[in-house]
């Protein structure tokens, strides 16, 4: 059984509330019956080794997995008190409000401008574009370095600024939460850093969940922590007490570099 | 090891010359069947370009391109090539207008919506659309779709441009929908990923994100399908007709650069004459046609590349 210590939701309602969910891939269980509870404006880390479900467990968030063939969830994620996969739930609504970042930065192949301006047009946006192409790349802190080239194509950039545009591309679309999904594997520690930063300012508005490798990261920048190993949540709880002192044994060799 | 492979430690190297020159038998035997199809290709051209020459010395290019009657076999031969040219241009037009819409959106939705199994089936069936013989496709124009269309219109012609156009687009949807699936298909997951998370819904992605970046591979697709119905030749001498005129009314009898020069091989012709050469003018025309749209696809294909990541 997994132990989850106290998660402070400071009174509000979390954002997120996993109860048994199970990801399968045909006959194979990726995902064992994880409750997991996301707090608002926080930043949650999913870690633990490759192919331990954590990001599998990240895209039931936004119901990605509805285009992975074979796929199939069960349990029930609640958001605003509905069940993400109920029946009637629209997965282009749930996306649209739960955004997702992805490992390797994937602008699209056209401008700067237009990679920003495709969320809010497919979901009726109707108002000042500019205005809100300009507020979202100052959000990723990256409008003072393409403010002068927006048309340019977005392939012009770097990786990291790929990904920092990537990341104000999801913003552009206003979403409460924001999936991340390894964001910084691809970059270089410059890069990197500057995406933490990024994420530190966001979870003033937003609520994030990020999948990574790399636990230093998850200590520098998450509020909680959730350790899954084989498809199993192992223990969840304020970061820094699952760095200094978890209470399971495993989750005490993974933060120590003993496996994974 | 020296005593493994047969030779002594201290035995001297040998010379490597037999070697050489059986490596280079076989590089030259190679070279010449590469060089053989090379060969066959311009000597087509050096043929086109003598007895085009030959026509060129009694018919000026100025006529030819200008003058808007084409009667070779006439008292008072004229040799203008817009009759026939327009008679090409009337059917790939119309041949155009069907086959690219529906070849476009048959590769968005075998690429995008199918799934495996019904890909699996429909792929092959498209295919066979390209494997039936083009004279069978003619004489469904003639004796299926013209009759329809003098439901239509009682004034069509039997000869008509428009049963051909259609006939010809048929043929060419499976020229169009392959080569644009595998541009579609080409374009990485990442992207539609990337379009799904932002709450784009799967027509949103296929059309506004996918279409995008593998245009160039399409438009090359729709030059290539074009060219291909500019160059048929057995459908629409049978079901386009053979009266050489300039109109734009598909319901016409028009006569086809290619279909003119069935018509006229099929002739006794005799060589050495002006009508015999003009074939190989038309032939050339024709080649240069089809060349600069070949060209121009492969430019398209290498200026408006998508560089994915």
């Amino acid at each position: 059984m997994a132990t989850t210590h106290d998660i402070d939701t400071d009174g509000q309602d979390p954002a997120l509330e996993a109860r048994a969910v199970s990801v399968f891939y045909g006959d194979k269980q990726a995902v064992k019956e994880i409750d997991l509870v996301i707090p608002a404006n926080k930043v949650v880390a999913l870690i633990g080794p490759s192919g331990c479900g954590k990001s599998t467990l990240l895209r039931c968030f936004n119901r990605m997995n509805d285009l992975v063939a074979g796929a199939r969830v069960e349990g029930e994620i609640n958001f605003h008190g509905t069940n993400l996969y109920q029946d009637d739930v629209d997965p282009v609504e749930v996306r649209r409000r739960i955004g997702m970042v992805f490992q390797k930065p994937n602008p699209f192949p056209k401008s700067i401008y237009n990679n920003l301006a495709f969320g809010p047009k497919v979901n009726g946006f109707k108002g000042d574009l500019d205005g809100l192409v300009e507020e979202s790349l100052k959000q990723a802190a990256l409008w003072d370095e393409v403010h002068d080239r927006l048309s340019d194509s977005a392939y012009a950039l770097s990786g990291g600024q790929q990904q920092r545009l990537c990341i104000a591309r999801t913003l552009a679309v206003k979403p409460e939460i924001v999936l991340m999904d390894e964001p910084a594997s691809a970059l270089d520690p410059i890069a990197t850093q500057r995406i933490e930063e990024l994420i530190f300012e966001l979870k003033k508005q937003y609520t994030i969940v990020i999948v990574t490798h790399n636990m230093q990261q998850a200590a520098r920048i998450s509020d909680y922590t959730a350790f899954l190993y084989m498809g199993e949540l192992v223990e969840y709880g304020p970061t820094d007490l699952l760095f200094t002192n978890p209470s399971e044994e495993r989750t005490e060799a993974y933060v120590t570099g003993r496996f994974g | 090891m020296g005593a493994e492979s047969g030779i002594p430690h201290s035995a001297p190297l040998t010379f490597r010359r037999v070697r050489d020159l059986k490596e280079r038998v076989i590089g030259w035997a190679l070279f010449s069947c590469a060089a053989l199809s090379t060969l066959i290709t311009l000597g087509i051209v050096g043929v086109l370009v003598t007895e085009s020459f030959a026509f060129f010395r009694q018919v000026s290019i100025v006529d030819f391109l200008t003058d808007r009657q084409w009667t070779p076999m006439f008292q008072d031969p004229h040799f203008g090539i817009m009759p026939l040219a327009a008679g090409s241009f009337l059917i790939a037009i119309g041949a155009a207008l069907i086959a690219l819409p529906l070849g476009l959106m048959t590769a968005i939705f075998l690429s995008e919506y199918a799934g495996d199994r019904l890909r699996g089936v429909l792929k092959p069936m498209l295919e066979i659309l390209a494997g039936i013989p083009t004279v069978v496709y003619g004489y469904f124009a003639l004796t299926f779709i013209t009759p329809l269309l003098r439901v239509v219109w009682p004034e069509t012609d039997v000869f008509n441009a428009l049963s051909a156009s259609i006939v010809v687009g048929i043929m060419i949807i499976p020229t169009v929908s392959s080569l644009s699936e595998d541009a579609l298909r080409a374009v990485p997951l990442a992207l539609r990923a990337g379009a799904y998370g932002l709450g784009a819904t799967k027509l949103e992605v296929s059309t506004k994100v996918v279409v995008p970046a593998a245009l160039s591979g399409i438009i090359a697709s729709f030059i290539l399908g074009i060219s291909r119905a500019i160059g048929e030749t057995m459908a629409v001498t049978i079901a386009a007709g053979s009266l050489a005129q300039l109109t734009m009314n598909p319901l016409e009898s028009v006569q086809t650069m290619t279909a003119y020069i069935v018509s006229a091989s099929l002739g006794d012709t005799p060589r050495g004459t002006i009508s015999y050469q003009s074939l190989f003018a038309v032939g050339m025309t024709l080649f240069i046609i089809t060349f600069m749209m070949n060209i121009l696809s492969q430019w398209v294909l290498a200026r408006f590349r998508e560089e994915y990541q």
